[in-house]
């Protein structure tokens, strides 16, 4: 076939009505730009919003719960195997929140190859003395390289320098909320009674702001050691093994399979945070959807200067085909036409799209509450470059279909004797 | 000329509507042209002279009997092998001009042969430079379509009909949109072209002077051929 001389003879009717096919190509590069900086906006919002929580919870948590054995010994003993038993007000008999044998734990997850890396963490819950009125607080110790490696560590401590909890004996960064509340400086000292009645002195040396008021609000870190010797507990005593993996999505496969192997309790990222996808889901949809709107608008503008084309063409149609063009060979000129349109349109709108999303980045974005953000969020995933340009090409193919089809249909004898 | 060989035969062509009412368009016609001819069919407006050039010519596929061009039956080939048969055998002339005011003259005039695609595009534009010289209309070749006369724009109109060499031109009054002075210059044309280059030439025209002066007349009245 000779797509040449059909590309060509494509051409020149656009090109006589270029205005027109202009307005059309516009059409589709507004929705186009449109759908670009809307998803990169949306998403990197998402990517925003997720990070908030997602950054910093591990993939997978080990830990030990506080609850009644399931193996109460009247179902061990083999009198009673055949008999049903009920008990009440079975009590949880074991109060360690240790995890046991956690050096081993640790050392067999790190040799594991798809562990991104291994934070080791304590949870205790602490009293803050403030005069005569004690806040409630918590106190997490941890490995602040690996925090810092793994979870952002330092990009939330917003005032002082977190590689100092490691360098000063008994340091302590409060939650901004906590500090508020404790009147607090930088250099300051602060009372700790524990659980158990034991009180502690330990040293403010910064803040730390999460972006949750209410996690800020009881929110503390301490080193690993520091945390030990406030609950009085010995150097391999740990509550909670944080695991970053490589692959997130992978998180409940691998929890279940831990929690078998360590005989421990494994909660992935995704039974604790289900929520959070949700709204990202609904976000992406909604920017989806307003995209597609905006290119089936576009599509009809094209239906619509394919039509008029076709209307003031009916001579060359006719023309064509009884000299020897057959109806596919007219068929393929108006979807030339049809893609060249949404071709152009599409790329010079993925182009502004990218404009766009760099202005949007520019804007300044302050808030409180993400101390690390200073301008709007924006996602430069080339998937929505991609995504947009098989949109374009995909609704002017559908828009430029049915216009080709009639003009493939013309009968040249109805034209020709109309004359 | 040696034994005539047969370009265009139709056997027993009939033509009829049933909507709203039935009519009989065509009623048994029999043509044959023989290559080298110059013939006209004429007869009043409505004797079906047209609807029969449009059947002869395979643009009108509604109709029984049989029609062979080159003696190659024509019935049964699907709409994309008629086009070829067109594109390669039949040239064609209407009233109206039906040039392309998107391209120049000389692209109007290989338009044909850049779609039959057996020769090169220089070797296409010598031959239509060829063709508008014998039309002496070569000085035109590279201006718009658009901004040529009515009498240029039909010489064009024939120029693209000899591109291909085809076996046959088929011509809707021709003339029906010129004054004398350019009718008689496609008359004298149409006249060469045959008598030179031994084309064959079938027109539908109701200027009977037109027709008197070709080798042969077909007259039509109510859809039959008058003997």
């Amino acid at each position: 076939m000779n797509i040449r001389l059909l590309v060509r003879i494509a051409f020149s009717l656009l090109l006589a009505r270029w205005k027109q096919s202009l307005v059309a190509a516009i059409g589709v590069t507004f929705s186009i730009t449109m759908f670009i900086a809307l998803l990169a906006f949306m998403t990197g919002l998402n990517d925003l919003l997720d990070g908030l929580i997602l950054n910093r919870t591990p993939h997978i948590r080990l830990y030990n719960e506080i609850k009644p054995n399931n193996l109460q010994p009247i179902i061990q003993d083999s009198i009673f195997s055949k008999k049903y038993n009920f008990i009440r007000s079975v009590k949880a008999g074991n109060s360690r929140q240790e995890v046991y044998n956690s050096q081993i734990i640790i050392t067999t997850l790190r040799q594991d190859k798809r562990v991104q890396g291994v934070a080791p963490k304590i949870t205790t819950q602490v009293f803050f003395n403030e005069g005569k009125v004690n806040i409630t607080g918590i106190i997490n110790g941890i490995d602040v390289e690996a925090e810092s490696r793994l979870f952002s560590f330092t990009d939330y401590v917003v005032e002082g320098n977190a590689i100092d909890l490691k360098n000063v004996n008994n340091s302590i960064i409060l939650g901004k909320g906590l500090a508020e509340k404790l009147l607090a400086n930088i250099g300051d000292v602060v009372q700790v009674t524990t659980a158990n009645q034991q009180q502690f002195s330990l040293k403010v040396i910064g803040y730390f702001q999460s972006g949750l008021v209410d996690i800020d609000k009881v929110q503390s870190f301490a080193t690993l050691s520091t945390t030990q010797k406030i609950v009085g507990k010995p150097s391999h005593y740990i509550t909670d093994i944080q695991v970053r993996l490589y692959d997130l999505n992978a998180a409940p496969s691998i929890a279940k399979e831990y929690a078998q192997l360590f005989e421990t309790e494994a909660e992935d990222i995704q039974t604790a945070n289900a929520q959070f996808e949700t709204g990202s889901f609904v976000r992406s949809l909604i920017s989806y959807a307003v995209g597609i709107t905006l290119l089936i608008v576009a599509g009809f503008g094209i239906y619509n200067i394919l039509n008029m084309m076709i209307y003031e063409k009916m001579d060359s149609i006719a023309i064509l085909k009884a000299t020897g063009f057959s109806g596919r060979d007219v068929n393929r000129i108006f979807m030339v036409i049809a893609l060249s349109i949404g071709l152009f349109g599409g790329v010079v709108g993925l182009g502004f799209g990218f404009l766009f999303s760099v202005l949007i980045d520019q804007i300044p974005f302050n808030t409180a509450s993400l101390p690390t953000i200073t301008t709007y969020p924006v996602n430069y995933s080339l998937a929505f470059y991609l995504i947009g340009a098989v949109f374009s090409i995909v609704t002017t193919w559908l828009a430029g279909w049915a216009p080709a089809q009639k003009a493939s249909k013309v009968d040249p004898v109805v034209i020709i004797r109309g004359k | 000329m040696t034994i005539s060989e047969t370009i265009l035969r139709a056997v027993h062509i009939n033509k009829s509507f049933s909507n709203p009412v039935y009519v009989q368009v065509l009623q048994d016609i029999n043509v044959s042209v023989s290559r080298g001819e110059f013939v006209s069919i004429t007869g009043k407006s409505g004797c079906g002279k047209s609807t029969l050039l449009y059947i002869l010519s395979t643009l009108d596929t509604d109709f029984t009997g049989d029609l062979f061009i080159d003696c190659q039956p024509m019935r049964g080939l699907s709409e994309k092998q008629l086009a070829k048969v067109r594109n390669e055998k039949i040239g064609f002339v209407f009233q109206f001009h039906y040039l392309l005011n998107e391209f120049s003259v000389i692209e109007n005039v290989m338009l044909p042969a850049l779609k039959l695609n057996i020769h090169a595009e220089e070797v296409i534009r010598d031959h239509a430079l060829r063709k508008l010289e014998i039309l002496g209309i070569k000085s035109l070749a590279d201006k718009k379509a658009s901004k040529i006369s009515g009498g240029e724009k039909q010489r064009v109109a024939i120029a693209r009909a000899l591109i291909n060499n085809p076996s046959i031109i088929m011509c809707d009054e021709p003339t029906g949109n010129l004054d004398k002075t350019n009718s008689l210059i496609v008359f004298e044309l149409f006249k060469e072209i045959t008598e030179k280059e031994g084309l064959t030439l079938l027109v539908v025209t109701h200027d009977q002077e037109f027709a008197n002066r070709t080798h042969r007349i077909i007259e039509m009245e109510d859809g039959r051929i008058l003997l």
